[in-house]
């Protein structure tokens, strides 16, 4: 890449002796990008956008926040109350943590439809996943913090997962919770590290970002880029596009935090911690539900466990698994059906995981957790084997010899 | 295929978005339980009501909340605590300054030790919380039979039918089914999970009696006491759904202003 | 979806907008943005303001019934300590007849107390250098060299109308907004 001529005097002295100014240039400016993404390719930047929101929001409401159990619940009430737009950072933080995984989960399944995790990109997905299992961890922690019913039984039935480990699992919990129970040292340690962990998300985020730019976005096509043709500049052209998505994207945001705050909620959380009272149904919050699904359809209390984390730790090899040198959907007229059938199983977990561990839901989330297992470690090694892909397309700016369909 | 993609993945974040409802749904279908002699026949009907806080435009009722103060105070404060409440919250419900401090004169709340170390009671200002009727749990036990009266300062957002929740509660005494034992101190109540409460039917006509001369019916005084405590859990309620008006209409025209720019500047790519 | 670019809209290439509608349409949507960013911002710098229940605790009802005279109290009043006086003839008389000129910060005894109520000294307990609490409050404290206060941190004298007298104290002690209730309630604040 050229690097490119400075007319501001200071602009030139920094970028002389620290070379922010072309590398900003580089990798936004015109940084070459293929020129047929479509609107998945929005929740990307939009997942980006959501991590500042989280943290900022988060930053702000900690320093009104205390971490105690005695003033916990109140002091997040007072935000709620008392403190100057408190409501309104607090309703934004709560629910950006579910538009945070709305946005994160259709990321996750674009790249599994347009086989984004497909070599060059494997170390990109991966640290995807990685981000995606540092993002469950904040967000549990971060859900203990206001201290209500569901806060505390669901830190005790998930911290409890890890008296499944044989031998040393009882000493573990205990260790993690600093006591024999959920108690304040686990609320202060919960808050340290709902604190850290954003920014160490920040970090792998930067590092996912760096992996994309070495080889560049995929495309809805799944094939390389052939020529300067294939591409345009990130800005404005992409630049204008995320504008418009998050635009969007703020829209329902805001029209949830204003008119339905509580709606992805849980009555049970404005209820303070009880140690004594268990509430009838302890339920995670939604994004965690497919995961609970697995972790109670399996019998076994250790089985349990690591079928649960079993399902993400999957993600980390798919690569490897699917053998497919065919990277999107489009072509791969078989994938293509099981990737839907993959996302309503997903979902079918999900509903598992809210209803009663009682009757045909057990049954269904035993299917489900079947099928999830089977369609990474069964069907898509297999399909790489024996699957006829459509022709491809020759480059991303000359149409296709056979077309895609309309 | 381009309108199919969208609209097949914006159906994928409809269903995860949906996902969310079913906690709030398993939660009260899991009132319901096992049929037992103690299942209600029939359920007394409560009036389906149309809350001023529901809705985009929802504000509350003032008058009806300020009522519904007089009869927390003057009927549930005897049992319920209702620690997130100070006196000065009046004000957001159209009370005066002086309105305001006559009311918290007349409770008392300790202040801080005097120099000989004891804490003594002093007259409640308006900054102070509204005094919890028990020193702490274990008093409130004793004095109800071991049943402790819920803090009702969150008590409509912290139950699965939010505001239907006080309503159906205070409407569902009746008698006991044939065949229904109900305990020693307890009340037959056919919206309470169990069928058995503890607390005694609560209202009766005139329990308060109202400044402004509204007529203290039994319907009126629940529908003023839910008023009063939805406002209670939710104070900020009227100020959230402005704001959120205002800007959601700012973030429509933006996102049209940025969706004819993107295609203005996409229309080179052509 | 596979060609988003020609799916945008095939029908408006060719209509296309002329250049100055094109600016506007770019100046009004950056303008939009850039008015949504500031006022996205104001809610998370008005947060840290002082909260609702922060404010409510702004006054202070203090009875003075007991103090004595010669004898000081301190109150608190919005977290700061508040100092209440009841001044003795010689103090009120030591008071008043300073010259004004030789005060760094000239003020009256007058113009510190109430009318007709001379004996009582409210002042914020806080030296307005940088922020120690003097002593003289209680009997047997050093009470500096004009017998009113004296702030141990830096050297500031104060006397017993609370204004400066020497030391690197740039001004008089602060006198709160206050009023007498009644004969023996004064409410700060």
């Amino acid at each position: 890449m050229s690097s490119p001529e400075f007319s501001n005097p200071i602009v030139r002295w920094i970028e002389y002796r620290l070379p922010v100014f072309s590398m900003l240039n580089h990798e936004l400016h015109e940084y070459p990008t293929p020129r047929n993404l479509n609107y998945m390719w929005n929740f990307g930047s939009l997942a980006g956008f959501c991590l500042v929101i989280m943290i900022v929001s988060g930053i702000v409401l900690s320093m009104n926040y205390t971490a105690h159990v005695d003033y916990a619940f109140a002091s997040v009430e007072r935000i709620m109350r008392d403190v100057d737009f408190g409501w309104l950072i607090r309703y934004i933080h709560m629910n950006g943590a579910s538009f945070f995984f709305i946005v994160v989960y259709i990321h996750i399944f674009r790249g599994l439809y347009y086989g984004s995790y497909k070599a060059p990109r494997e170390l990109l997905w991966i640290l995807g996943v990685v981000i995606l299992l540092l993002m469950m961890a904040t967000a549990f922690m971060g859900y203990v913090l206001p201290w209500g019913q569901m806060s505390f039984w669901g830190a005790t039935v998930i911290t409890n997962l890890f008296s499944a480990i044989p031998l040393i699992g009882e000493n573990i919990v205990t260790w993690l919770w600093g006591g024999f129970t959920v108690d304040n040292p686990t609320l202060n340690r919960f808050f340290s590290l709902h604190f850290l962990l954003p920014f160490v998300i920040a970090g792998v985020v930067i590092l996912h970002i760096a992996a994309l730019h070495q080889h560049g976005s995929n495309n809805p096509l799944g094939i390389d880029i052939k020529n300067k043709g294939d591409t345009i500049p990130f800005h404005p052209y992409y630049t204008v596009k995320d504008m418009f998505g998050l635009g969007v994207f703020l829209t329902i945001f805001m029209a949830v935090v204003s008119f339905a705050p509580n709606y992805m909620g849980h009555p049970d959380n404005y209820v303070e911690a009880n140690p004594l009272v268990t509430p009838a149904h302890i339920v995670p919050e939604w994004y965690f539900l497919p995961f609970y699904a697995i972790l109670r359809a399996v019998p076994d209390k250790l089985g349990g466990v690591i079928a649960m984390f079993a399902a993400i730790a999957v993600l980390f090899v798919l690569p490897w698994l699917d053998r497919s040198p065919i990277r999107s959907a489009k072509f791969r007229p078989v994938y293509f059906v099981l990737f839907w059938v993959l996302l309503a199983d997903c979902i079918l977990l999900g509903f598992c995981g809210a209803m009663p561990a009682e009757g045909i839901w057990v049954v269904l989330s035993r299917l489900g957790t079947v099928y999830y297992f089977a369609h990474f470690i069964i069907l898509l090694p297999l399909l790489g084997l024996y699957e006829r892909p459509i022709d491809l397309p020759l480059s991303i700016s000359k149409p296709s010899p056979s077309g895609t369909s309309a | 295929m381009t309108l199919k993609q969208i609209s097949s993945s914006l159906f994928a974040g409809l269903i995860l978005f949906a996902s969310a409802s079913i906690p709030a749904s398993t939660a009260s279908a899991a009132g319901a339980g096992k049929e037992t002699a103690c299942t209600p026949k029939t359920l007394p009907t409560i009036p389906e009501q149309k809350w001023s806080f529901q809705g985009i435009f929802g504000h509350y009722d003032h008058d009806s909340a300020l009522r519904g103060f007089e009869v927390y105070r003057g009927v549930c404060a005897s049992c319920h605590s209702l620690n997130l409440f100070a006196f000065r919250n009046l004000s957001a419900l159209g009370a005066t300054e002086d309105e305001i401090k006559g009311v918290a004169q007349e409770y008392e709340v300790p202040a801080p030790p005097n120099d000989e170390g004891e804490v003594v009671l002093r007259r409640a200002l308006p900054s102070d919380h509204f005094p919890k009727p028990f020193p702490n749990v274990k008093a409130a036990a004793a004095a109800n039979g071991g049943a402790i009266p819920p803090d009702l300062s969150l008590i409509v957002k912290a139950r699965p039918d939010f505001e239907a929740h006080i309503p159906k509660i205070l409407g569902g005494y009746m008698d006991a089914p044939a065949g229904c034992e109900v305990g020693e101190g307890r009340y037959y109540n056919a919206y309470y999970p169990g069928y058995q409460i503890s607390m005694a039917p609560p209202l009766s006509p005139d329990a308060v009696t109202y400044n402004d001369g509204t007529a203290a019916t039994v319907e009126q005084m629940t529908t003023d006491i839910n008023n009063f405590l939805a406002f209670v859990a939710e104070p900020k309620l009227e100020e959230r759904k402005q704001t959120g008006f205002k800007v959601i209409i700012f973030l429509v025209i933006l996102t049209i202003l940025l969706y004819l720019a993107k295609r203005e500047v996409w229309r080179k790519v052509h | 979806m596979s060609e988003p670019v020609h799916a945008a809209g095939n029908h408006d290439a060719d209509v296309g907008m002329d250049e100055g509608r094109r600016d506007f349409l770019f100046m009004a949507t950056g303008a939009m943005a850039a008015v949504g960013t500031v006022a996205a911002v104001w809610p998370f710098l008005s947060n840290l303001r002082p909260a609702a229940d922060t404010l409510a605790l702004a006054s202070t009802e203090v009875n003075v019934a007991s103090v004595a005279e010669g004898q000081s109290i301190t109150v608190v009043w919005r977290g700061k300590p508040t100092f209440i006086r009841h001044r003795t003839a010689k103090e009120i008389e030591e008071a008043q007849s300073v010259n004004l000129d030789d005060l760094p910060d000239p003020q009256a005894d007058a113009e510190r107390v109430k009318p007709g109520e001379a004996k009582w000294l409210v002042i914020v307990g806080v030296c307005t250098h940088l922020g120690c609490i003097p002593l003289g409050q209680k009997t047997g404290d050093v009470k500096g060299d004009y017998d009113g206060w004296f702030c141990p941190c830096h050297g500031s004298h104060y006397d017993t109308s609370g204004r400066i007298r020497r030391g690197p104290a740039p001004a008089n002690l602060a006198v709160p907004p206050y009023e007498f209730l009644s004969e023996n309630v004064i409410k700060i604040g």
